[in-house]
């Protein structure tokens, strides 16, 4: 389903990618684990098409079709999510108005007319109940005065709304306490489907003791070390990435 | 982050064409252009206005050859040529009678959502359309007159209601009050009278269409909304103009009278052509606006949407006179490509304990410059008297600029006034969550704005809050790419 061959991006003119080779299958569940820095958040930005970041070398092919020639709202149509490391507030813009445009600018993509009020809301209930938030919140201004914990959930709504092929969970769990942590996994862990496939950037094994990633990768300095099985994130968890450094040499 | 998304995304300006620029081929009676006394003794003739309003003109007439145009505006407003614009044009046709319609115009106004035939009309909206110097056609007025409220054009009303007309014209924003007060009572076409009688809750929402449609003519509408004791009326005003290369002159003063318990609202969605995107043609819209809360208890509230017109200078105000009244301005002023604002409010506490809030929200993108000037005044004997005022700006784009002018007088220790300001631009991370949920740069763009301008927008009457909202998004379409 995603097949990154090469992929070289840099930010503000510096090298941050340096040549990252990554095949994902429908269904497979890929951890991406690494230091701070070595590189996981550009990627993840280079999937979702983020402006600021500019790909000099490499081809992405996402369902065959080559992912960098698309916007960003493209990929958002063409399934890929991304659970953001910190969601933004948007003042004033209820989580109504917000994801019925999300839904309507993807079913016009898709030639489908807009959604009627109705089945919209219809659509939310459900969603909703998903991930056990209330009735109250999709009234709420988007991500306005969220707790964190809100926010990281309503990532996970949004996504259950929007039934990505595709999801990246970028430090989905960074600032969540352990209740929060099962409840935003446990909800995405309800949600997978045999085509649908995740990223789950994490410094921490206990994210990946709910969502059992069938790969496990560890980035340093822009590149891919070591791929293995579950395993591999085990002696991190154990040894660090120290160990690593050495295999990079 | 080193870009900014006025670089990176909200870079194109306005590709989009004004969505009321056409023009009305209709059989237009224009007076030459120039201004004298002579021109003014013929707009009242041609309207067989009685003596009184003659010399109420001329005073004011002579009274402005001795002003000169001012320049304290944060406007860069060209010599205007008075002598090249004709003050009268009567679209109605030659051979008509008063009450028939020229289907142009009907047509016209079809064509602006604004439909004349009442089984057509907007239920529950009853409309005056003015265009260029005369009111076409006021809908409901029967059903209205029922309950003993009148609603037509001020040249009905001073022919019809010649005692109230007298009363109040002038009494509100007198001719000496300012240069365009004084052209305007000297040349006033025509524009909207409202009279709500005591006790009486208007059942529908009143609204004035006004439409430029003839070359190189001014417009100097007059409206004059009289609510007396526990009365209520809601008021919406829209405005539209061809597209011309020309600069066209919109000179309105607008007086509101509110008697003791009585309540106004009044809303303008005000949406003349800007001009096009290189700043050519547009309308000069410099407007008196202003509500005096007589009595006690009284309630005024202002809600504006500006997103149209070349230059706007105008600031809806309140006096508020009557012991415990409450004034309301809610405003959204929306400046693109090269389009300039000079808006707000005043706020005038003379009685005691009297209330005053002000919320402004400017949004500039392009070039264009926008400006909040507002003055809040506690009198002497304003005793216990309040405002709060908060000022947003949010800038679309690095070469458009933002200012704020609050003006405080405080003449009164026992009053409370709080000012709050914010600037503001959408950031990259807002347009990246869109746009990673699927919903397009511009259309993020649009949905962040309304969001910023919600608190203004849900003072709108619900008819058309809605359509201000796709204004919004309208005026802004191309200021991303």
């Amino acid at each position: 389903m995603l097949e990154i061959q090469n992929l070289h991006a840099s930010v503000e003119g510096k090298e941050i990618l340096k040549g990252i080779n990554l095949h994902i299958n429908p269904g497979e569940v890929h951890a991406l684990m690494g230091p701070n820095g070595s590189g996981k958040s550009t990627l993840s930005n280079v999937l979702v098409g983020n402006p600021l970041y500019t790909v000099t070398q490499g081809t992405i092919t996402f369902k065959g079709k080559d992912l960098l020639a698309m916007p960003a709202e493209r990929r958002s149509h063409e399934g890929i999510f991304m659970s953001f490391q910190q969601p933004v507030e948007i003042p004033g813009v209820s989580m109504n108005s917000f994801l019925r445009a999300a839904v309507n600018a993807k079913r016009k993509y898709m030639g489908q007319p807009p959604i009627s009020g109705a089945e919209f809301l219809k659509l939310i209930k459900e969603k909703r109940q998903l991930v056990g938030l209330d009735d109250s919140f999709t009234r709420r201004g988007v991500n306005e005065g969220f707790s964190g914990g809100e926010r990281k959930r309503n990532e996970i709504f949004q996504m259950a709304v929007l039934e990505p092929v595709l999801t990246i969970l970028d430090e989905t769990d960074s600032g969540l306490d352990v209740d929060a942590l099962r409840i935003v996994a446990e909800g995405f862990n309800k949600l997978r489907t045999p085509q649908s496939s995740a990223i789950c950037i994490t410094h921490y094994q206990r994210m990946l003791d709910y969502l059992r990633p069938d790969v496990v990768h560890v980035m340093l300095n822009g590149c891919i070390v070591k791929t293995g099985g579950p395993e591999l994130a085990n002696r991190i968890e154990e040894e660090g990435f120290d160990w690593l450094k050495n295999v990079e040499n | 982050m080193s870009q900014s998304p006025d670089n990176s995304i909200v870079r194109n300006i306005a590709d989009k064409e004004y969505e009321y620029g056409f023009t009305t081929d209709v059989e237009t009676e224009i007076i030459p252009q120039g201004l004298s006394e002579e021109v003014v003794r013929l707009i009242s003739a041609k309207k067989g206005e009685p003596e009184w309003l003659l010399e109420f003109r001329l005073e004011a007439f002579r009274y402005w050859q001795t002003l000169e145009q001012p320049s304290w505006g944060h406007v860069d407003l060209p010599p205007i040529d008075y002598q090249a614009i004709s003050y009268y044009a009567d679209p109605r046709g030659k051979k008509r009678g008063p009450t028939e319609i020229d289907p142009e115009l009907e047509k016209t106004f079809n064509k602006l959502g604004i439909p004349l035939n009442e089984r057509l009309a907007l239920s529950g909206v009853a409309v005056d359309a003015v265009m260029d110097s005369v009111s076409v056609k006021t809908t409901f007025k029967q059903q209205l007159a029922e309950r003993g409220i009148i609603f037509c054009s001020i040249s009905e009303a001073v022919a019809n209601h010649p005692e109230l007309v007298r009363k109040y014209l002038g009494s509100v924003v007198p001719y000496r009050d300012n240069y365009f007060a004084a052209l305007n009572s000297a040349v006033f076409s025509d524009g909207s009278f409202v009279y709500i009688p005591k006790g009486v809750r208007c059942p529908m929402e009143l609204s004035t269409y006004f439409r430029i449609n003839a070359i190189n003519t001014g417009q100097f509408e007059r409206t004059l909304i009289v609510c007396d004791d526990g009365g209520y009326v809601s008021y919406l005003e829209g405005c539209t103009a061809p597209m011309r290369d020309e600069n066209q002159l919109h000179a309105a003063i607008v007086e509101i009278v509110v008697c003791q318990d009585a309540e106004v609202k009044y809303s303008t969605v005000q949406n003349w052509y800007p001009g096009d995107k290189e700043g050519k043609g547009g309308v000069y819209n410099l407007v008196t606006k202003r509500g005096l809360l007589r009595g006690d208890r009284s309630k005024l509230s202002w809600t504006q949407v500006e997103t149209g017109s070349a230059i706007t200078w105008k600031y809806p105000s309140c006096v508020l006179k009557g012991n415990n009244s409450v004034a309301e301005f809610y405003s959204v002023a929306v400046t693109n490509n090269h389009q300039q604002a000079d808006t707000g409010t005043k706020m005038v506490h003379l009685g005691s304990n009297t209330r005053s809030t002000i919320v402004s929200k400017g949004i500039s993108a392009g070039h264009s410059q926008n400006t909040y000037r507002g003055l809040v005044r506690m009198g002497n004997r304003a005793d216990g008297s309040r405002n709060y005022s908060s000022c947003d700006s949010l800038l679309l784009s690095p070469t458009c600029g933002a200012h704020t002018f609050p003006y405080v007088d405080v003449n009164n220790p026992t009053c409370v006034v709080e000012h709050e300001a914010t600037t503001s631009k959408i950031s990259e991370d807002q347009l990246m969550y869109c746009t990673q949920r699927g919903i397009p740069p511009e259309e993020a763009v649009a949905l962040i704005v309304n969001g910023y301008a919600k608190d203004v927008l849900n003072k709108l009457p619900m008819e058309f809050a809605v359509e201000a909202q796709k204004l919004l998004s309208v005026s802004l379409e191309g200021s991303v790419g």
